[in-house]
């Protein structure tokens, strides 16, 4: 890109919330259900019918407020967003416009270009539309069907000021903004399902001039790499029309993962006019100063803090309390081992980062699944800060741990895992070693000290791996010395 | 004295007394619909077999000793209300053979206390109109002269008790809908505070103003039909959760100590000389039954028009928009693609008022417009409300007339909507305020046709008014006359 021009992103992100039932009925968001099973005259918008707010969906959007520094409106406004469209049933969409329920927030991005805080202007509070599924019926391929199970269910859009100026400031934004909300578990963060899906508005303007330029919305990118690619693209394509002399157009364009290209969806001129107004079925919602203190209460620790507090606290290096801290249910797992064997942090980390991360991948596990718990996993560590086995050892008895479930102690018994410290044992061994290997015996005396560590395995292989190694490296020093 | 001469409250101790049965009560009300709807148009649709069908469960009720409050009543209700199994037509061609799914939360509680359903009336579509000629399936006529409409939009409602097709039915009030058509007939109808009775159910047409209520032929009747449907329902978020009183406890035939507010913007010029004069008349009567009559104001009455044709018809565009041939109602057979869907499915289905309606709500709540409009009608509204409780602050109970004139001729106010639109000008500012007020039957005109009162109360204190009215009621013989049909 020409580096004249300076680069304006904000961003909307639609978080779908993990609540059971829908917004404003008791209709179930399970997703995947045979269409139009999960509706009631509520959310099919039958006459009469008429909205009831769940006041879960509040307390998400509290806590999603309270987690990225907002403001908590006392009062907010439900409002009704006015437009036709066959998913829409009622002909209008219930979200929150002049008083949305959080105000004024931010989050810290680091990256290269350090730490930078991008501004939140609003979260508000809105129910989802249906989907259209189209000409796949029997018969039927000029035929569109509506299918109305998504049709209220909860969402949070998160409006983002607009700060970022770079693909990739966008994207650490987003990941940032997916980690606390599914640390939050008010989302389940599933892209794929669009449990969390944004538009990205880009403009340009010449680097020092202070008005933006015009902008372009970006609709719905469902990754983080599509937002990378979509925003890149986009800002190519605006500097080659700014620098042959054209004009960017307001518009809606659509990102095409398979050409890698954005293109026209709607432009300005056919803009809607959603005449916004308060919606009269529904009355303002107050939150007071208890419920905001409740809600704060329920927050779990976040990434954030995690991170300063394992450095501080635990002394672990930042690239270990990066990946520590990244999900929540493995930030938990380290803690609960760091509770049961203090002062072990940094081995801790090794082992989760390590050997449990590596099967878990391979057997595509949640860390919650995991059979070798933190008590198991403690108590194995406990073992070779005792000396009972060595570090080497332990990995076997972790793999069979992780086969069996079985206590680490059992297992080492039951196995004959433990590690020999008998001087006059390993003796033996290490003369038998020397004894059988004098070309090595005499480069070593030659100069050559990497030999050594030949005379360390072969000792450790004749002992089966149970030989405590300090004393095999002790001892062979004597020997060789 | 025949079945269907009877009230709410005489058919109830007849039941009880076993001097006829549910069975009896409904054909009797059936063969009168059958006898005089004709002339009247008053129903759109008859249940004949069903309510035979929920009499004779009724008859099993009360032969076990298990009677509920209102088993074995008949009633009707406006086609407002949506009706398991029943066709919930709306007067309106786009809802012609639609059927709900579910009941409305006041006639499910009605269904809950064993009434019988005699069918569904007539109405202005959607609610819109205030002389009942906005229906798509004819207009009402008044029972006290078939040349005049019956008011609206709650025409059919009141109507067939004016003429005794039914004791009593329910209706909606939006901007006078209930009051309107009970005073243009000589019955009682009450428009409860906006809150008391659930909306869930009830077809929307302005969500902040629309109200269910009762329509009987005397005060007791509304107040026991009343005690039936109020109380919060958790379907409806703008229902109120507080006590509902036992209105009928509350009924006593003197007005001792209570003050009655004049208001003086509602005896003005242009009000008919008739109603004038049995306004007056009633002024006197509750003055000599004990009542103390003071003078109010209420300054803002003559901007309630405007600001009600501002915020119902743009909260009717939005309410409407889901009408729009895709799920339920009519679908256009001549569309080639959805945009034709929508604006022929609608073109077709709509009346001409509603069209009306829903294009000048739209246009209100445009961007560009909002401010001056939509946003300067809700600030008249706040005035509004104001005036009333700063007159309350003075009197228990505000009194006036319902209605500038009587019942006005079938066709006379068609063509002109605006002349149509002020003849609501005293009932439209208790919608904007959402308090409670009532009609009830004070005088006639030079022509015969009824007069009605209208009692305007504090929110929530239906007790009053219907205290109120029933004072008066005692000292008084209106309610008992009959239309001829």
């Amino acid at each position: 890109m020409s580096s004249h021009y300076e680069v304006v992103i904000g961003l909307e992100v639609h978080v779908q919330l993990t609540t059971k039932t829908k917004i404003f009925c008791g209709c179930s968001t399970a997703f995947g259900q045979t269409p139009n099973s999960q509706t009631c005259p509520v959310c099919l918008a039958l006459p009469g019918a008429l909205p009831v707010l769940n006041y879960q969906a509040v307390e998400y959007a509290i806590r999603t407020g309270l987690a990225t520094n907002c403001t908590i409106a006392p009062q907010s406004v439900f409002a009704r967003k006015n437009y036709f469209y066959p998913d829409l049933p009622k002909g209008y969409q219930i979200s929150q416009y002049e008083l949305p329920t959080c105000r004024l927030g931010w989050l810290d991005i680091d990256g290269e270009w350090g730490t930078k805080r991008i501004g939140i202007t609003r979260i508000h509070m809105e129910e989802d539309a249906g989907k259209l599924v189209h000409g796949e019926a029997p018969g039927s391929s000029q035929s569109s069907f509506v299918d109305l199970n998504r049709a209220g269910t909860p969402l949070l859009e998160v409006v983002s000021e607009p700060d970022l100026r770079s693909a990739d400031e966008a994207v650490a934004y987003l990941k940032k903004l997916h980690q606390i909300v599914v640390y939050l578990g008010v989302c389940d963060g599933n892209m794929e399902e669009g449990s969390f899906r944004c538009d990205a508005n880009v403009s340009l303007r010449p680097v020092g001039q202070e008005a933006f330029g015009t902008r372009a919305e970006i609709k719905n990118v469902n990754s983080f790499r599509f937002v990378k690619q979509a925003i890149e693209y986009e800002i190519e394509r605006q500097a080659d029309v700014l620098d042959s002399g054209g004009k960017v157009v307001q518009e809606t364009r659509l990102y095409d993962p398979q050409t890698g290209v954005t293109r026209s969806m709607r432009g300005k001129e056919e803009a809607h006019d959603y005449r916004y107004f308060p919606d009269p079925d529904l009355v303002p919602l107050e939150i007071d100063a208890a419920w905001i203190e409740a809600e704060s209460a329920l927050l779990p620790e976040l990434p954030d803090a995690r991170r300063r507090r394992y450095q501080e606290e635990l002394g672990l290096s930042a690239y270990d309390t990066e990946v520590l801290t990244a999900e929540r249910p493995m930030a938990e797992y380290f803690e609960a081992c760091v509770v049961l064997l203090p002062g072990q942090a940094k081995a801790i980390a090794n082992w989760v980062m390590g050997e449990l991360a590596r099967k878990l991948n391979d057997g595509g596990l949640a860390i919650a699944q995991s059979p070798v718990t933190p008590r198991l996993l403690t108590d194995l560590l406990k073992l070779i800060e005792g000396g009972t086995i060595s570090g080497k050892i332990a990995k076997t008895v972790f793999d069979a741990m992780w086969a069996s479930g079985h206590e680490p102690a059992r297992i080492v018994e039951e196995q004959g895992l433990v590690q020999v410290s008998d001087t006059g044992a390993i003796e033996a061994i290490v003369d038998e070693v020397l004894a059988g290997s004098a070309a090595q015996v005499e480069q070593y005396r030659g100069g050559n000290e990497k030999v050594f560590g030949f005379f360390v395995g072969q000792v450790m292989k004749a002992s089966k791996g149970k030989a405590n190694p300090a004393l095999v490296n002790e001892l062979l020093k004597q020997k060789l010395g | 004295m025949s079945l269907y001469d009877k009230t709410l409250s005489e058919l109830r101790a007849g039941l009880d007394r076993r001097e006829f049965s549910a069975a009896e009560a409904a054909r009797a009300f059936l063969d009168r619909i059958a006898a005089t709807d004709p002339r009247l148009n008053a129903f759109i649709t008859v249940c004949a077999d069903s309510a035979l069908a929920e009499a004779a469960e009724a008859d099993r009720r009360l032969a076990a000793g298990d009677p509920a409050p209102l088993t074995g009543i008949p009633l009707a209700m406006k086609d407002i209300f949506n009706t398991l199994g029943v066709r919930t037509t709306c007067a309106s061609k786009i809802l012609a053979s639609y059927v709900a799914p579910y009941d409305a939360t006041a006639f499910a509680r009605l269904k809950a206390q064993g009434a019988v359903l005699l069918g569904k009336v007539n109405m202005d579509e959607f609610a819109m109109g205030s002389s009942n000629e906005n229906s798509a399936y004819g207009p009402v006529r008044n029972p006290w002269d078939t040349t005049c409409v019956p008011g609206g939009s709650s025409g059919g409602s009141a109507a067939c008790v004016a003429a005794r097709q039914a004791p009593a039915a329910l209706g909606t009030d939006t901007g006078g809908s209930i009051r309107q058509p009970a005073s243009h007939c000589g019955v009682v109808g009450l428009k409860p505070t906006y809150g008391r009775v659930s909306r869930y159910g009830v077809i929307a047409y302005a969500s902040s103003l629309d109200q269910v209520g009762p329509v009987t032929i005397d005060v007791r009747d509304c107040a026991l039909l009343l005690q039936a449907i109020a109380g919060f329902d958790p379907l409806d978020s703008t229902s109120v959760d507080t006590p509902v009183p036992d209105y009928a406890a509350t009924l006593q035939p003197d007005l001792k100590g209570v003050r009655i507010g004049l208001p003086k913007e509602y005896f003005i010029e242009g009000l008919d000389a008739d109603v004038r004069a049995a306004v007056e008349q009633a002024v006197t009567t509750c003055r000599s039954l004990g009542a103390e009559i003071v003078e109010v104001s209420l300054p803002h009455t003559e901007f309630a028009v405007a600001c009600y044709y501002l915020i119902a018809t743009a909260e009717a565009s939005s309410n409407l928009a889901r009408y729009d041939g895709v799920r339920f109602g009519h679908r256009t057979a001549t569309a080639g693609n959805l945009i034709e869907t929508y604006s022929r499915s609608r073109d077709e289905g709509f009346g001409s008022e509603v069209k009306r309606r829903i294009m000048l709500g739209t246009y209100a709540l445009s961007s560009g417009y909002y401010d001056a409009y939509y946003l300067k009608a809700q600030k008249v509204r706040t005035l509004i409300r104001q005036d009333f409780l700063d007159a309350f602050d003075k009197v228990d109970v505000i009194l006036g007339p319902v209605a500038p004139t009587p019942a006005f001729r079938i066709g006379e106010k068609t063509a002109d909507p605006l002349q149509m639109y002020l003849s609501d000008i005293f009932t439209i500012p208790v919608n904007l305020a959402g308090t409670c007020a009532m009609s009830l039957p004070c005088g006639f005109s030079g022509t015969g046709l009824p007069i009605g009162l209208q009692l305007i109360g504090k929110p929530f204190a239906e007790s009053d008014i219907l205290r109120t009215a029933y004072a008066f009621e005692q000292a008084t013989e209106w309610h008992k006359r009959k239309a001829e049909i």
